[in-house]
């Protein structure tokens, strides 16, 4: 144990002298198409690499992408693993207590429902939704019967092979597994979350004002409406 | 990778699968392999050294050493796995950087927790966050490893505890008969006798460890089950060049054979390294072997 401390402390050391300029580390999940998903390259794709690359570049700040599990993707940022979450993730109270968020940058957009048929009572169905999040809940909430998936396509390989009646989840999600293997959109919509932002260190105020200048200035010029519009992940400013 | 791969959706069979099996993403699927086998190489014996420092620990005649040791067995064992992976690993990375600020930056006013941040001065980030990815990403597999070894360390201090206790006390005995000291009979006597008992409860120890591995992705370390979850997920067409539907079942069916060589490999080693051991000793197999060969 000690050796193994002594071993850290001296590879840490030799590192450490090579510190230079300020990179920011973005963290994201990777697993919810159009947000951020990983492409074939192995790469982080997606609105909000797109997003995240454009914003780096306008505060001029230099990035690095993160990879993060989402059940642990707050606390590994309030810890320092990472300097902000943007995974698509919905600006809440519970969450602000938490962490800050920059101002939105998409809109709040209603969640949605998919099935395997177009009647289903969700009073009495079993719906899946990922853990910790709105979704899930939302569900909670309506005193329903809720089942939670670590990721967003797990919610919905539940429907297809029948462990679950629906998935709850973003409608841009939604659309993007509607209309295969016979899944339709439910015919409802909860207006719920208050937009999606970035998330940040509360001690962190000088870069979320960075941050949010630069979102500012995207949707002052379009570009961010640009964005939305081809990723097709939420309505438009 | 190959030349004709530049437009996938045109291709078919055995020409579309060996575009699709040599994607980018792929080759983390193939490299995480590597990342898993190298984790158990240096995780088993740190576990070991671990759980051997715990039973000798647990077995001193110095009342403090032996609660320690004690205690390092009793609390661990009790604590779930993914409970100490989510928690524990947090508490090492900010007990080090906490170690480091202290050094780095002593002219450092503001307080390191400020409500449920974590702050300390740049330079005592560890890695610095300027580091490339690389190095993060060895450091949380170095986090993995420690946290690993303690979690498994104490399971196998228990297990070399009772082992130490399972070595005939007339071997002590006579050790001390001989005029051997404390040290000299524990070195000469017990530990060389004791690895026979030790040895079916650390092969069930390492078999766990090696399923225990998706544990990684909570570290941030990218192992092969969430590989095999991230490429056998259906695929939409509008995302990759290789759309497909929930090929889950046959990443994990691959998953399965691998786990099951892996283990039969380890059970046919460790069958060998149990008869290397039994060889000589004053117990039934060992009184067999010596039966057969004379």
């Amino acid at each position: 144990m000690k050796k193994l401390i002594l071993a850290t402390t001296a590879l840490a050391m030799s590192a450490s002298i090579a510190a230079a300029a300020d990179v920011v580390r973005m963290g994201t999940e990777g697993a919810y198409e159009p947000w951020n998903f990983v492409n074939d390259k192995g790469e982080i794709d997606g609105f909000e690499r797109d997003l995240g690359d454009e914003l780096c570049a306008r505060a001029e700040l230099t990035c690095e992408w993160v990879k993060n599990d989402w059940d642990s993707i707050i606390p590994n940022l309030v810890s320092g693993n990472y300097d902000t979450i943007i995974a698509g993730m919905s600006i809440t109270d519970e969450r602000e207590e938490v962490i800050d968020f920059t101002q939105a940058y998409t809109p709040p957009d209603p969640s949605t429902y998919v099935a395997l048929s177009a009647d289903v009572d969700l009073g009495s169905a079993v719906v899946a939704a990922q853990a910790s999040t709105i979704q899930a809940a939302f569900v909670a909430e309506q005193g329903w019967t809720l089942v939670e998936f670590s990721t967003p396509e797990e919610t919905v390989a539940a429907v297809r092979n029948g462990e679950a009646d629906a998935v709850l989840a973003d409608d841009s999600f939604i659309n993007t597994v509607a209309g295969m293997d016979g899944l339709v959109k439910l015919d409802r919509e909860e207006a719920i979350g208050g937009g999606v932002g970035m998330g940040l260190r509360e001690s962190d105020g000088e870069l979320r004002a960075k941050f949010d200048a630069a979102i500012q200035s995207m949707k002052d010029d379009g570009s961010l409406n640009e964005l939305i519009a081809k990723w097709q992940v939420s309505s438009q400013w | 990778m190959f030349s004709y791969c530049a437009d996938p959706s045109t291709l078919e069979g055995l020409k579309w699968l060996s575009c699709y099996l040599t994607t980018g993403k792929h080759f983390g699927f193939y490299l995480s392999f590597l990342t898993v086998l190298g984790l158990l190489a240096i995780t088993a014996p740190t576990a070991l050294a671990f759980g051997f420092a715990g039973a000798a620990a647990a077995r001193s005649r110095i009342a403090p050493v032996r609660w320690i040791g004690k205690t390092y067995t009793a609390i661990v064992r009790g604590v779930p796995d993914i409970a100490f992976f989510l928690f524990f690993v947090i508490a090492l990375d900010q007990g080090f950087e906490w170690l480091r600020h202290k050094i780095k930056c002593p002219d450092w006013e503001d307080p390191i927790r400020q409500g449920s941040d974590f702050v300390v001065c740049q330079a005592a980030k560890l890695p610095l966050s300027s580091a490339p990815q690389w190095l993060h990403e060895t450091y949380g597999f170095f986090l993995a490893v420690l946290t690993f070894a303690i979690v498994f360390g104490a399971f196998a201090a228990n297990v070399l505890f009772g082992a130490m206790r399972a070595v005939p006390r007339a071997q002590m005995e006579t050790a001390e008969a001989y005029g051997m000291s404390h040290r000299q009979t524990f070195w000469r006597i017990l530990v060389p006798q004791m690895w026979v008992y030790a040895l079916p409860g650390l092969s069930n120890l390492w078999m766990v460890l090696i399923k225990a591995t998706p544990l990684l992705f909570l570290l941030g370390v990218e192992d092969i089950v969430y590989w095999a979850r991230e490429l056998g997920g259906t695929k939409n067409a509008r995302f990759t060049d290789y759309p497909h539907g929930d090929w889950r079942i046959w990443y994990f069916s691959f998953l399965l054979v691998f786990y099951l060589a892996f283990t039969r490999v380890s059970e046919i080693v460790l069958d060998k390294i149990m008869q290397r051991l039994t060889h000589g000793q004053a117990t039934t197999a060992g009184e067999a072997q010596r039966k057969a060969a004379s």
